[in-house]
């Protein structure tokens, strides 16, 4: 009994440390468990120290893409939002709203769909590929902004019918394996997928550094290589569906902080 | 797009240990993995890591297939003179890139 005693103290410690510097009043516990309490104390460490934490290296790289000047308007990021030194106050909690409903398309859209839009119309150059290096650069950057901060999903009515279009998609049997996201993530978390254990899916660190990936990937991406695991046919990248249903996970996590970027196994 | 993240203190006293530890943005190609194609991707890692303190070689390493993209390495020297510590990573397809951080050793 003494070894787990011991690790449940570790785990609450952990806890401790993160909300220390979410610096925000302890919250009453809701049960619900960011994926990091999930890993080993090996890879925690990883997450907690920026000089080991290898997506960092796509952090600085955001950067550098930020104040570069790119497209035909020759403009770049710093040239509205102000040079990436002052991004830390002027992009801070953009991460915690996304995603968001644009006007101009008529739908929700996620934060590098975002970045792409004001590519596309303010720098006049073209849109990034989904999970190019450079796009999941300025991702990780703009997220880092609002590390700590709490995940706020935007009460915008005009969200909901694709929020409760993204529940649906969560609680929907696919695939040949006849599984929903719910059954494992909901009725399962904690327990074991083979070696793994099944995390509660709350994407508190997108981007994130996956070990499995050896590198950075997109909550897409993740969502993607679940469905192909229940052997159902992914959505492609920036389709409706897959921003539905982050939708519904980010109001999910609600109140949760962001870790971003993350390392997970 | 090779990026290197180097954390180590700026000023230090001399005698004092100084911790050293650096990242480096690589895929650490093994060689033995197939690619979409069913083809071998060709190996591509980086063989050799070395960090020089005022011109003195203080720390080298050498890599294989076997170590993780991104490779993070920590180290330890000890401050004698201020100077500027040179970071070496040279790898397969030619790759070799340096960085340099400056230390300023106080009496």
């Amino acid at each position: 009994m003494k070894r787990p005693l011991a690790l449940l103290a570790a785990a609450a410690l952990c806890a401790a440390g993160l909300a220390a510097a979410a610096a925000e009043p302890p919250k009453r516990d809701d049960g619900r468990r960011s994926g990091f309490d999930f890993m080993t104390r090996e890879v925690q460490a990883i997450q907690r120290d920026d000089a080991q934490n290898p997506a960092m290296l796509w952090v600085q790289e955001g950067a550098a893409v930020w104040d570069r000047a790119d497209g035909n308007a020759n403009r770049s990021c710093a040239s509205c939002h102000g040079a990436a030194s002052e991004a830390s106050s002027r992009m801070k909690g953009v991460a915690t709203r996304y995603p968001a409903f644009d006007a101009a398309v008529q739908r929700p859209i996620t934060l590098a769909q975002r970045i792409n839009a004001c590519r596309v119309d303010h720098q006049q150059a073209t849109a990034l590929a989904p999970e190019s290096q450079e796009l999941l650069a300025l991702e990780s950057f703009v997220a880092m902004q609002s590390r700590g901060m709490a995940i706020a999903p935007p009460r915008d009515p005009r969200l909901v019918p694709f929020r409760e279009r993204g529940e649906k998609l969560y609680r929907q049997r696919i695939g040949q394996l006849d599984l929903s996201c719910a059954q494992c993530h909901d009725e399962r978390a904690g327990a074991r997928l083979a070696g793994a254990t099944i995390p509660q899916a709350h994407p508190t660190g997108y981007p994130l550094y996956r070990l499995e990936w050896q590198g950075l990937g997109s909550l897409q991406r993740r969502l993607r290589g679940c469905i192909a695991g229940v052997r159902a046919e992914p959505f492609p990248y920036g389709t409706v569906e897959l921003t539905e249903l982050e939708l519904y996970l980010m109001q999910r996590a609600a109140g949760m902080p962001i870790e971003a970027p993350a390392v997970r196994p | 797009m090779a990026r290197a993240l180097i954390t180590m203190p700026a000023t230090a006293k001399r005698g004092e240990i100084v911790e050293i530890r650096t990242l480096i943005a690589h895929p650490m190609e093994t060689g033995y993995r197939a690619g979409d194609d069913g083809q071998l991707l060709p190996r591509n890692i980086l063989r050799r890591f070395s960090c020089r303190y005022d011109g003195e070689q203080v720390f080298s390493a050498e890599l294989f297939p076997a170590v993780a993209a991104n490779p993070y390495l920590t180290f330890c020297t000890i401050a004698t003179v201020s100077g500027t510590l040179e970071f070496t990573w040279e790898g397969d397809r030619g790759f070799a890139q340096t960085e340099r951080v400056a230390l300023t050793v106080a009496a």
